[in-house]
């Protein structure tokens, strides 16, 4: 049975702003980032790369490279340990490991362009880069497969050899599908057959990147008794640890990662990289190796997330009612299968009551890199389709659509697309706040000649993930607590974990010091992803909290006894950071006093709290999106932008509204212009920020906010994620807007100026 | 990327002595915003950077009676931030200030965006269309190039072995001209041109005919263009819609792009045409003042 809570208003420290406790280190420069780690005897390693994006392996010889003078190691494949041909579990996505391994350091074949081939460590950075441009390969070039269509057909070469495909629960041999999934509800036919009226489209993407500031890096060293400690930016050192253990085939405990402070992540610096390559090079120098990606390996070698298509068909009867939808989709999974196609089909329909529902999702394997989570990933991707579908059928029957989403929304009881049904969501609190916004209420405004406007809206929506996560708390004897946790702080978690431990403590957020460890050094804690960091580490503070208070109210006990043993734990009770006699109400310690006294009363007061949550409150969010295009040369601008958010309960709300402008500000620029632009023969053609396009703080109006907090009951304070819902309505509110303001849809991402004209040529 | 030396000379000949002696395997260095990049990326194996921002010639910026200098080593910041040029040169600080960002801006080089000899340089197509003169030193002497005839193909220009352009001469502007650049990127800024033009226009007295015009299009071939049709087909034309139409028509046709990820084909020749108009009309209403 899952405990649920009673929402709460009176909160002392949950709703105010205080300074992030990381704000001033991070400002000054003083933080200490992945490139930043320097140790004694420190050398460098660098990666040769394939130039194709699929070809034989023949030969690799390292004989020059290791010749060069300064080099002090060289690996391939062949260092590489053994390892398991089977799933595991990696908090957000399963993987197998034999394939990982072979994704990061070729042994027979490249699959992907920027494919490592070999690796060599050397005393300076230029000399390994140097010398690994010696490494000569001798490669037998393979057909390229940049999208589903070319890698499902008939004649396709198969990228993963030996690679079983699961369709829909039957083995297939020599494919590079590797899942068809299906979920099917109600009759969808029939209800087909019932409606008045029917919307069907086809909606193509390309991959996109997360496009974090900070490029990947890591630092290992491998030391005599085979432990081998990394230091790398990562969204999760527990599950990094996980992955090294299996790739490097050590047990867990063998591996310390230290997670460094992270420049962006999004999902994309869950999987490791470079962090098994730098251990391996450590093992073979027996010194600390450092390894830094530079962008072009970023973007060409690093997780985006899927491109592919998406149908989707959609029928109301004559009043307006979704009765019916159907739809398919098949994602780019990149060069090793797990597509977020699960994910997608549990966002598909969730802004919806709809009886009738199906969904075929397809993830296939293409001369890609491997995707990677991208920030609610693969739900925009369907919100796009599905909201483009749901406007246009408006369009059809002559409804207005907000008036159509507010009449079929979802709702405490309605069944998604995968059958899961919800809990306490709101759906229908975020629509009717869209409604009475500032924004939806306010004209667009005349466009000056030659350029006109349109407003769209979307919806968006994200479940969220709980999973595991410890903290454990010291009262130090100034009155502050110290905060140990495992979340890497990518949004300002820091803050809002300590926040939900000093509001359980009644004591102010300045006093508690939180502080991100090594997996030596506090319980498991998986991923910061999934939005679940102030939901499920905020979660175990809160626990840990509670236990701190039930330890110091033995400590208060003895200190009213007097050694007289009339005073029990249970005759103390504890409010707003004050502990009292339930006896006498007079008599009564404040938290700060108390923690002064310790050093005489017990000693060191300490606590733990650990959870794993198996579900998290579900966030729903609409977006307002004016546009203005310039019809000579298709550019759009968008002008006005606003955000509505059910956040369950915001900890920290300026952090809140970072996040929703973060998101949209994303998803903005996956509207109208970023996308992997492929090359035939593989690679992409724009591995640079300069070609990559994603917007700058000129490309963009101030994105404006409005929180609405309905709060779940699985969380004590009532709160949901909030990362990841907002690059969930940008696609097709922006989409929608091009419609309003030029009468055409656009069902190709990018929207960008040269499909623009296209559209308005035809 | 290798370590490679730095030297900064302190008078042209020195400059000329090194860069001669080491041939492909040194480079001049005004801002290094093109150079160290294309280093990195492995354009160029360099054994010696020159640095030639301690030599006077090229560190002068000129406005005078006969027109503007920049030195090969002045950075854009300096010279859209000159108010005469602003007021004298609008199309060249039109370019200059959509060179990289704030920062790009405070060391890359009007000279360094020449030599880069990027089609889609941002400051070129101004420089063609107010007749600018490239002056360049070399092993035998000086000699005086049109920035029309400097760009040879993407990344490469006229100048030869051991040679450095020194300064560009600009040619005071005569009342009644105006001048004007617009590139088109799909970003507001930090981005590449898809499609540029640079349009400068002579009116007659009354400052109701076209007595000359110079079109420059930046991005849609293997170099800068100077679009002669299309400049030329408004000598001695009225000011309307019909002759402005017309120019842009054949800017378009002089048109020779490419397709890749920055645009199409269609999509460049269509932006030519657009922005052709656009500047016309601008170069006009600047003419006019």
């Amino acid at each position: 049975m899952v405990e649920t809570f009673e929402p709460k208003s009176d909160y002392r420290v949950i709703g105010s702003r205080p300074v992030r406790h990381d704000g001033f280190d991070k400002v000054t420069g003083r933080a200490i980032y992945g490139a930043d780690v320097k140790l004694p005897g420190l050398i460098w390693g660098a990666l040769a790369r394939s130039p194709h994006a699929h070809a034989i392996v023949k030969s690799i010889d390292t004989s020059e490279a290791e010749k060069t003078p300064g080099v002090l190691g060289v690996i391939t494949s062949k260092d590489m340990p053994e390892t398991e041909d089977k799933m595991i579990d990696l908090g957000e996505g399963d993987e197998n490991p034999r394939w990982t391994s072979n994704r990061l350091m070729a042994s027979t074949k490249v699959i992907y362009r920027g494919h490592p081939v070999a690796a060599v460590a050397a005393a300076d950075r230029y000399v390994a880069e140097e010398a690994a441009k010696k490494v000569k390969v001798e490669y037998e070039i393979l057909p390229v497969h940049n999208d589903v269509d070319s890698a499902l057909a008939n004649q396709a070469e198969i990228i993963i050899d030996g690679m079983v495909g699961n369709d829909l629960g039957e083995e297939v041999k020599n494919t590079n599908m590797a899942t068809h999934e299906r979920y099917d509800f109600g009759d969808v036919n029939k209800a087909f057959k019932d409606a008045a009226y029917i919307e069907e489209n086809t909606y193509t993407m390309q991959m996109v990147h997360q496009g974090y500031i900070e490029p990947q890096n890591a630092t290992a060293f491998w030391d005599e008794e085979d432990r081998v400690k990394v230091w790398t930016s990562t969204q999760g050192a527990f599950t990094a640890r996980t992955a090294l253990a299996n790739l490097l085939q050590l047990d867990v405990s063998r591996i310390k990662v230290t997670p460094c402070e992270i420049g962006g992540g999004f999902g994309g610096k869950i999987p490791v990289y470079l962090e098994p390559i730098a251990a391996l090079l450590s093992k073979k120098t027996g010194r600390p190796v450092k390894m830094v990606m530079e962008r072009t390996a970023v973007f060409e070698t690093t997780g985006p997330t899927p491109g592919g298509k998406v149908w989707v068909k959609i029928g109301a009867d004559n009043n307006g009612k979704l009765i019916a939808a159907e739809s398919k989709i098949w994602f780019e999974a990149g060069c090793n299968p797990g597509s977020m196609i699960g994910p997608a089909a549990q966002c598909i329909y969730a802004p919806y009551d709809i009886p009738n529902t199906r969904i075929d999702s397809y993830d296939v394997v293409v001369n890609k890199p491997k995707v990677a989570p991208y920030r609610a990933p693969g739900s925009p991707q369907v919100a796009y389709a599905m909201e483009s579908a749901v406007d246009d059928l408006c369009d059809k029957a002559g409804w207005d659509s907000m008036e159509f989403r507010i009449n079929n929304a979802s709702t405490q009881g309605t069944r998604r697309g995968d059958g899961v049904r919800f809990s306490v969501i709101g759906t229908k609190d975020v629509l009717s706040a869209t409604k009475s916004s500032n924004h939806w209420n306010s004209d667009l405004g005349t466009a000056p000649e030659g350029k006109v406007r349109g407003r769209g809206i979307s919806n968006g929506y994200w479940f969220n993930i709980g999973l595991k996560s410890s903290v454990n708390l010291n009262v130090n004897n100034d009155g502050t607590v110290t905060l140990i946790e495992g979340s890497t702080d990518i949004g300002g978690s820091r803050a809002s974990i300590s926040m939900q431990a000093a509001e359980a403590l009644g004591i102010p957020a300045e006093d508690v010091r939180p502080s991100i460890v090594d997996t030596d050094s506090v319980g498991y804690t998986d991923v910061t992803g999934g939005s679940r960091t102030t939901y499920a580490t905020g979660f175990a503070a809160w626990k840990a909290a509670n236990n701190l208070v039930d330890e110091l109210k033995g400590r208060v006990a003895m200190l009213w006894s007097e050694g007289t043993g009339e005073f029990g734990k249970d005759d103390v009770t504890f409010e707003s950071g004050v502990f009292w006699s339930k006896a006498e109400p007079q008599k009564s310690i404040s938290f700060k006093e108390l923690a002064g006294k310790l050093d005489n009363l017990g000693g060191p007061a300490i606590s733990t709290g650990s959870v794993d949550l198996e579900s998290a409150g579900d966030g729903f969010g609409m977006h307002i999106a004016d546009i203005e295009v310039d019809r000579a040369t298709g550019k759009t601008d968008v002008i006005r932008y606003t955000a509505v958010q059910d956040v369950g309960k915001a900890i920290h709300p300026s952090y809140v509204e970072g996040q929703m402008q973060g998101g949209a500000v994303q998803g903005i620029g996956w509207a109208l212009n970023e996308e992997y632009y492929m090359q035939d023969e593989g690679g992409m053609a724009n591995s640079s920020f300069l070609d990559y396009r994603m917007p700058t703080s000129l490309d963009l109006p101030e994105i404006e906010t409005v929180i609405v907090e309905i709060p779940t009951p699985l969380h004590p304070y009532g709160v949901r994620g909030v990362g990841e819902v907002p690059i969930c309505p940008p696609l097709a509110a922006i989409g929608n807007a091009i419609k309003d303001a030029l009468g055409v849809r656009l069902t190709d991402l990018p929207m960008n100026p040269g499909k623009i004209i296209e559209a308005l040529k035809k | 990327m290798h370590p490679f030396s730095y030297v900064a000379p302190k008078t042209i000949d020195e400059a000329v002595a090194v860069l001669e002696k080491n041939g492909t395997r040194a480079r001049p260095f005004a801002g290094g915003t093109d150079l160290l990049v294309q280093a990195r990326a492995n354009k160029w194996d360099l054994d010696t950077v020159v640095d030639i921002k301690k030599i006077p010639e090229t560190m002068s910026l000129e406005v005078s009676q006969e027109g503007l200098t920049i030195g090969s080593g002045v950075p854009c910041y300096q010279v859209y931030n000159n108010e005469q040029i602003k007021k004298e040169y609008p199309g060249i600080v039109d370019g200059a200030l959509i060179i990289g960002g704030i920062q790009i801006q405070s060391r890359a080089t009007i000279g360094g965006n020449l030599c880069n000899a990027a089609p889609s340089g941002d400051s070129i197509c101004p420089l063609i269309v107010y007749n600018a003169v490239a002056h360049i030193s070399g092993p035998s002497g000086s000699r005086e190039v049109a920035v029309e005839d400097f760009c040879t193909g993407p990344g490469s220009t006229v100048l030869q072995n051991g040679e450095l352009l020194v300064k560009i001469v600009v040619p005071k502007p005569n009342a009644g001209s105006g001048t004007a650049y617009q590139r088109f990127t799909p970003r507001n800024e930090m981005d590449i041109a898809v499609a540029g033009v640079a349009v400068s226009v002579q009116l007659n007295n009354n400052g109701d005919d076209f007595e000359s015009v110079r079109i420059a299009l930046a991005a849609v071939g293997p170099t800068p263009i100077l679009a002669n049709k299309a400049g030329s087909s408004l000598s001695g034309k009225p000011i309307n819609d019909d002759s402005i139409s017309e120019a842009a028509s054949l800017a378009k046709e002089e048109a020779s792009p490419i397709s890749d990820m920055r645009g199409t084909i269609e999509q460049r020749k269509h932006l030519i045409e657009i922005i052709t108009t656009r500047m016309i009309k601008e170069a006009v209403k600047r003419a006019r003042g």
